[in-house]
């Protein structure tokens, strides 16, 4: 009987604790859920602040916060500009990413292949079919390609990977950008469509002439072999976080609408061709200013004490200026009911 | 107060029982109204167009239609004969001794989830396809007219033929327990009558085991090309994930169930493209109940008793 109340106290001292921590929740982007979560572990002790994050995916993370049933939502790929106005949504970015392109090709290694994004384009467009191909022999004279069939893999299932990565073909070749276009999921016109970073990984790595596109942080805890691109400067380089925060540094944060910067392509030496943000979306009028104040307090806290533990888990930090007009931006746009500011 | 007991228990009874028939017209009503966009904007065309663009909004059935029914007749084909084999072997020519740990083994098989022969699939299978069978099977076929379209394409181990024969190994466990249990109904003075006249055993299971349980051994195929139909995750793991109509058995695919699972989570509410899958989903819920509502009728008198 002791005992039994014994536990009975211990099981409600655990409930008080767990109560005690300030519960938000949040649904959407899988692609930063890693960090998210290290971050959340990181909050509760911290500053008690439970965050209960669940990866469904861009999309229905967007859903959920314009429904209203979480209390912030992420995505990838910026939220349509009219669609964050009709949702009164404040959207602002957390961390950054990089796509990297792997390839299989016997007797090629890693960061030696070098490839221009036209090519690029032209492989994944099933232009350019062998990689022996004159085209791609020209921009590696040092390297032994085969006379090999190229098969393009690509994410089968909608993904925001995917999404930043036509972007970047649409970028660099105008005819992929009327044929096929950017988005999560597109009309493939070459290749075999494989499920998440893992599945495109182990397609490619199967698949003898193989090529494919995933996340930095995945290539990189997988020892993938990695190709170099070339930049809009013109100069080829390595997939390096060096080379990922050259390119958000040249962003252009400051003339940003709703902070949906576009880091494709940019300019700069050392810049990494393919990096992208990706975002949350906060309501404007909260229901319950509480726990928006929370939200905004707990990516105040990462923005201070998270960039190690992002940068451990392979992602990009944001520069300290655009951190400072996401703060301010939580200061001028989220109101309560009587036009208070919440943060 | 015995009677309001029985009252209530009826009364709970009958809920329970209209409850699951309310539940499959809300479903249905559900997958109707969420296509209704998609049917409306591309009318009957949706269900031959082969198109699948999410960045012009512009969607059709054909193609995971065409995948959903290839897969799921494919699987048949390799399924049935082994099932066929299965049965046989349990009530005519195994001993005694064996046909238990058999029996339970097929049933195993069944209780398998479908995430894990999607695993199995994928890791263990496709690289044995891709790296030794494909290869093998496209070089050989190589200028035989026909053969060689059937067998095209660059080897990379996903695709139809590989859906099929996981989706095969999926379905006997079904097929092959139906035979078993109808091929045990055939009352014994039948066989012995036919034994005693000096028939083979194969005579014996053709003219007397099959012509008798005809209709309910085709029940037990349909039951396995529902459940063939309707699979998701082993499917979306190596049938390649690709929106065209191949031509060849080795050519890349989707399934209605594989692009539902794979578009769903970047599918934004009132889309286009959302009511395009929902569309999608009406679709193989008419498909399923049009063979599992065959398979029944087929079973009905055999398994009556």
């Amino acid at each position: 009987m002791k005992l039994a109340m014994t536990a009975l106290a211990i099981s409600l001292a655990g409930f008080t604790v767990a109560a005690q921590a300030q519960q938000i929740t949040g649904a959407g982007a899988t692609f930063p859920a890693p960090v998210y979560t290290k971050w959340g572990e990181a909050a509760k002790s911290a500053i008690g602040i439970e965050l209960n994050y669940q990866a469904i995916g861009s999309g229905g993370g967007q859903n959920q916060i314009l429904n209203r049933t979480v209390d912030f939502g992420a995505s990838d790929a910026p939220m349509d500009p009219a669609k964050l106005e009709s949702g009164k949504l404040l959207q602002f970015p957390t961390v950054m990413g990089a796509v990297v392109v792997i390839v299989n090709i016997p007797g090629v290694e890693s960061n030696k292949l070098r490839l221009p994004g036209e090519l690029l384009a032209e492989i994944y467009g099933g232009k350019i079919t062998k990689w022996n191909d004159p085209k791609i022999v020209e921009a590696n004279r040092d390297v032994k390609l085969p006379s090999m069939a190229i098969a393009p893999v690509y994410r089968a299932d909608g993904s925001g990977t995917s999404y930043v990565y036509t972007s970047y073909l649409s970028a660099v070749s105008s005819e992929w950008k009327d044929k096929v276009g950017a988005n999560t999921s597109v009309k493939w016109p070459a290749g075999a469509g494989a499920k998440g970073n893992d599945g495109v990984a182990a397609t490619v790595h199967n698949t003898r002439g193989g090529i494919g596109y995933v996340e930095f942080a995945y290539a990189a805890q997988n020892k993938l072999t990695t190709v170099q691109l070339r930049n809009k400067a013109g100069h080829y380089v390595s997939p390096t976080m060096e080379a990922f925060s050259a390119a958000a540094s040249n962003g252009d944060w400051a003339n940003a609408k709703n902070f949906a910067v576009n880091l494709i392509d940019q300019p700069g030496d050392k810049s990494w061709p393919i990096v992208s943000a990706t975002f949350i979306e906060l309501p404007k009028d909260p229901k319950d200013p509480s726990r928006s104040a929370n939200v905004m307090k707990f990516f105040d806290w990462a923005y201070k004490n998270g960039d190690d533990a992002a940068t451990k888990l392979e992602y990009v930090p944001l520069p300290a200026k655009v951190k400072d007009s996401v703060r301010a931006a939580w200061h001028s746009e989220v109101k309560t009911p009587d036009g208070k500011p919440v943060f | 107060m015995p009677h309001l007991g029985d009252a209530v228990f009826a009364g709970a009874a009958r809920f329970a029982g209209v409850f699951v028939l309310l539940l499959l017209g809300a479903i249905i009503v559900v997958l109707a109204i969420g296509g209704l966009q998609a049917f409306r904007a591309f009318g009957p065309a949706f269900l031959i167009s082969t198109d699948w663009d999410p960045v012009q909004m512009v969607f059709g059935a054909a193609v995971p239609v065409f995948g959903t029914l290839a897969t799921s007749v494919l699987a048949l084909i390799m399924a049935v004969p082994l099932s066929f084999g299965i049965a046989v072997y349990l009530t005519e020519l195994a001993p005694a001794w064996v046909r238990r740990p058999v029996g339970t083994a097929i049933e195993l098989l069944a209780a398998i989830p479908s995430i894990i022969y999607g695993m199995w699939g994928f890791f263990v299978i496709v690289p044995i396809m891709a790296q030794w069978i494909q290869p093998h099977v496209i070089d050989t076929f190589d200028g035989i007219p026909v053969l060689e379209d059937l067998f095209a394409g660059p080897p990379f181990g996903t695709g139809l033929f590989t859906a099929a024969l996981i989706l095969a190994i999926m379905i006997v466990p079904f097929i092959a327990a139906t035979m078993r249990d109808v091929f045990e109904t055939v009352p014994a003075v039948y066989k012995e009558s036919a034994y005693g006249v000096g028939c083979t055993m194969w005579e014996v299971m053709r003219s007397i085991v099959i012509p008798y349980t005809r209709t309910s051994v085709v029940g037990g195929i349909m039951l396995g090309l529902g459940r063939a139909l309707g699979e998701t995750m082993a499917v979306t793991f190596v049938i390649g994930n690709t929106n065209r109509i191949a031509t060849s058995l080795f050519g890349p695919g989707n399934t209605i169930a594989s692009i539902v699972a794979l578009e769903f989570p970047e599918s934004q509410a009132g889309s286009l493209k959302l009511s395009a899958l929902l569309a999608l989903g009406f679709i193989l819920f008419v498909i399923s109940f049009i063979v599992l509502a065959i398979s029944r009728l087929l079973l009905r008198p055999r398994l009556k008793g």
